[in-house]
């Protein structure tokens, strides 16, 4: 029996969800877990506040080495982020990371749904060129430490896996709900509304995660194909991609999370997705390829 | 290109290691941030 493409991801997405988040027996009293697991960092993005985590989160990890006394750059949370980049690039979104299967979910809710425009894309970079690399070097208070400024100041994974739940553990730190916190859950309702109406809203405008793992895509051993020799040209690929990426044109998009909903809408089965083409060798012909395949898509337009 | 990120990779998690960076990072990970997740 053949399992189901879509059941297959939404699989690894809840087993992934479940290794990053094991300790539900701390949920109801709020103690983090407090395990050498800590220290190695999950690759997609999961607070390390939440008393269910395992690992600790790599946005999270960065800012904490960079906005210490003893260091301004975190060479650890580098090199993860880059391992993870290397091997998997942004299928690490498409497949392992939970805030990406909560925003799926909440999508799956019936409404209208909606598309991005391509400026919005680029606010990804800015919140992780500002909040996660410059901001907790250059913000520092009298004791030379910086402050964790996407962590504090935007990210909604934080508001709702630590924040919220620790909110309801420890009545005592209802005292120090501020405009802050304030803040943090407008963005979270923001996330949450947006992620009804438009597929993964917070993953492509906000994610620093999906910004670095959008660079590692094009040098990634999971990577896309597609044989110029199979395809046709029907443009079925780019009508289900639901990142609004066109596979033909753009292999190696930097928002293309390795979904593999192409895989499946294509006819022809020129699409691979994976980390051996498919097709043979054929990243070159590939290549030589595209361009061809976009004049033919052309003609087919007019 | 992609080996050559590899091994980037490997040689800033060894030197982020050995320096130290894993015990801040546990450190900050197994106790309540207050500021980390908005409050405070």
């Amino acid at each position: 029996m053949k399992v189901k493409h879509w059941v297959k991801r939404k699989l690894l997405q809840f087993i992934a969800f479940g290794c990053a988040n094991p300790h539900v027996s701390n949920l109801p009293t709020g103690r983090l877990y407090g395990g050498k697991w800590k220290q190695f960092c999950n690759p997609g993005l999961n607070c390390y506040s939440c008393p269910a985590a395992r690992f600790a989160c790599p946005v999270g990890a960065m800012q904490a080495v960079s906005g210490s006394m003893d260091f301004k750059f975190s060479f650890y949370a580098a090199g993860m982020l880059l391992a993870f980049g290397v091997i998997l690039g942004r299928a690490v979104c498409g497949w392992l990371c939970p805030f990406g299967l909560f925003q799926e979910l909440l999508h799956k809710i019936p409404s209208p749904k909606a598309g991005l425009k391509k400026c919005f894309l680029w606010i990804k970079y800015v919140v992780l060129v500002v909040f996660v690399l410059l901001l907790p070097i250059l913000a520092t208070n009298y004791m030379g430490m910086g402050k964790p400024a996407f962590c504090q100041y935007i990210c909604p994974a934080g508001t709702l896996e630590g924040g919220l739940l620790l909110l309801g553990t420890h009545p005592e730190l209802r005292q120090t709900i501020g405009p802050l916190f304030g803040l943090k859950a407008g963005i979270l309702i923001g996330v949450i509304l947006g992620s009804i109406f438009i597929y993964r809203f917070f993953c492509r405008v906000l994610c620093p995660l999906g910004a670095i793992y959008g660079f590692m895509n094009r040098f990634s051993m999971c990577h896309l194909e597609v044989d110029p020799r199979r395809c046709v040209s029907c443009g079925a690929c780019h009508k289900a991609c639901r990142m609004e990426v066109d596979p033909v044109k753009k292999p190696d998009s930097m928002e293309c999370i390795r979904c593999g909903d192409c895989v499946q809408a294509c006819p022809k089965d020129a699409i691979y997705v994976g980390f051996r083409g498919k097709a043979g060798n054929k990243q070159s012909a590939a290549g030589n390829g595209r361009a061809s395949l976009v004049k033919k898509r052309k003609e087919n337009h007019v | 290109m992609r080996m050559m990120m590899a091994l980037i990779a490997c040689g800033f998690i060894l030197y982020g290691t050995v320096r130290g960076e894993m015990e801040i990072v546990w450190n900050k990970a197994v106790h309540i941030c207050l500021e980390c997740i908005g409050l405070g």
